[in-house]
């Protein structure tokens, strides 16, 4: 198994910035894993804590939700909102086992190509390491 | 014609039944109605035997009160689901695991640890710990019931009709269901028997029901610091309530008496994951600097958000 195993990892990106800056990194020729899936959803504060889980008891070994910078929200304030979800999340996944480097929060903005490429190669590399989700059915 | 009545208690604390019992003079006039075939173990003396006799599907209703936590539980909610026409998850317990769930987030051999070993009443000196099976006098051989590795919901072992929440349900809340049962006024199979409100609809507390505009919340506390404002939300005054995600079939019984919700209502319908949702519904009126608080005021996030519904998380146990 962990010879042909590959992540799966899902990306939930807001539409204004992170889906932007993905579109941007295809423009530009960055090449990112392929194990990456996007969606897009209209704002980061879009994102129910239940998405995650569901991507998670589903068979993604990642969840990755990107919004715009702090300030920069197209809303107002939803990455403001993700983030507030996200900590309560966070905590709470890792005090059920799972292990917290497999979720995350990224802010990266529609002129970040670079870095959405950059996020998504550290982000297949963590989830190597760690193997696959133990919820795995 | 009466109706053939069963009532099982599984892993629970029998709370539900005296829910049952506080009807009182309407349970008495709804007695005419229903013929107990099983009550156990605690009011009528049947014998698992007896209920293994009984014809498939002769027994009208069952309520099954308390999750399921050992073999033995798991065999009797079978047979009943064989015996019964309609099986009623009733109570936090059963239809969501309720606070035995709550073990999920430790391992048998931890529980048993704590129980035989730990514990400062523990008094053990042999190291005894329960064993399946026991052989007395070199001829008795005596049973106990196999501990299993998790605790379950009773849909996570048999098929269930309806689902209904609150820890115990509350008394009016099973009257209607008692009439509904008695005049045969039932909801579509698989779904919960609920007004489907929230508990802050009906909370007297709730500033939109007073034409106030809820404000975001600066500051948690734990119960134990200080006392509620008796007319002001909890929320507001930062005490965490789940009023918001819970099902208000206890016409907001604990908020009407300064205790905040703690969810044993069950989910709102269309919430998958109540623990998700109340996060979610939490990170929208709490700041930035709340959540920190929250998160240091708090040891366990899982059994504050999950305090009722931890076997039926999408996430059902640690890992």
């Amino acid at each position: 198994m962990s010879e042909e195993w590959e992540p799966n990892i899902i990306v939930i990106a807001c539409n204004w910035c992170t889906y932007q800056a993905a579109d941007l990194a295809g423009s530009l020729r960055y090449s990112y894993p392929p194990t990456v899936k996007v969606v897009r959803v209209p704002c980061s504060g879009r994102v129910e804590p239940e998405f995650v889980l569901e991507a998670l008891i589903n068979g993604a070994d990642g969840v990755l939700i990107g919004g715009c910078h702090p300030g920069d929200c197209h809303y107002k304030e939803g990455n403001y909102k993700a983030l507030r979800r996200f900590k309560l999340l966070h905590k709470l996944l890792t005090e059920l086992g799972i292990e917290p480097e497999r979720v995350r929060l990224e802010w990266i903005s529609g002129s970040e190509g670079l870095k959405f490429a950059e996020v998504m190669k550290e982000f297949d590399a963590t989830i190597r390491k760690l193997g696959p989700n133990p919820l795995k059915r | 014609m009466a109706l053939k009545f069963a009532f099982y208690l599984a892993a629970g604390c029998a709370g539900c039944e005296m829910a049952l019992v506080d009807l009182a003079d309407r349970l008495v006039d709804a007695l005419g109605e229903l013929e107990v075939v099983f009550w156990a173990p605690t009011v009528a003396d049947i014998k698992y035997k007896d209920l293994e006799a009984m014809p498939d599907k002769s027994i009208d209703i069952a309520l099954v009160d308390g999750a399921i936590r050992l073999s033995e539980q798991e065999h009797i909610v079978k047979v009943l689901r064989q015996k019964a026409k309609i099986l009623v998850a009733f109570g936090a317990c059963a239809a969501m695991g309720g606070i035995p769930g709550l073990a999920n987030m430790h391992t048998k051999d931890e529980i048993f640890e704590t129980v035989y070993f730990k514990t400062y009443s523990t008094d053990n000196p042999d190291g005894v710990v329960p064993q399946t099976k026991c052989v007395v006098d070199g001829k008795y051989e005596l049973t106990l019931p196999e501990f299993w590795n998790e605790v379950k919901a009773l849909h996570q072992v048999v098929d269930v009709d309806y689902f209904v929440g609150g820890c115990p349900p509350h008394h009016e809340h099973v009257a209607k269901i008692v009439e509904a049962i008695v005049s045969g006024n039932l909801p579509p199979k698989g779904s919960w028997i609920t007004d489907g409100k929230s508990v802050c609809d009906v909370c007297p507390r709730n500033p939109a029901n007073k034409g106030k505009t809820r404000e975001i919340v600066k500051e948690v506390k734990r119960t134990i610091e200080g006392i509620p404002d008796e007319e002001k939300c909890l929320l507001q005054q930062g005490y965490l309530c789940f009023g918001p995600v819970t099902q208000g079939d206890c016409g907001a019984s604990c908020p009407k008496v300064n205790i905040p919700c703690r969810g044993c209502g069950g989910p709102l319908p269309g919430v998958k994951d109540f623990g998700a949702r109340a996060i979610a519904s939490l990170a929208s009126i709490l700041d930035d600097s709340t959540v920190d608080q929250l998160m240091e005021k708090y040891p366990s996030l899982a059994k504050l958000f999950y305090r009722y519904s931890l076997p039926v998380a999408t996430i059902n146990k640690r890992r």
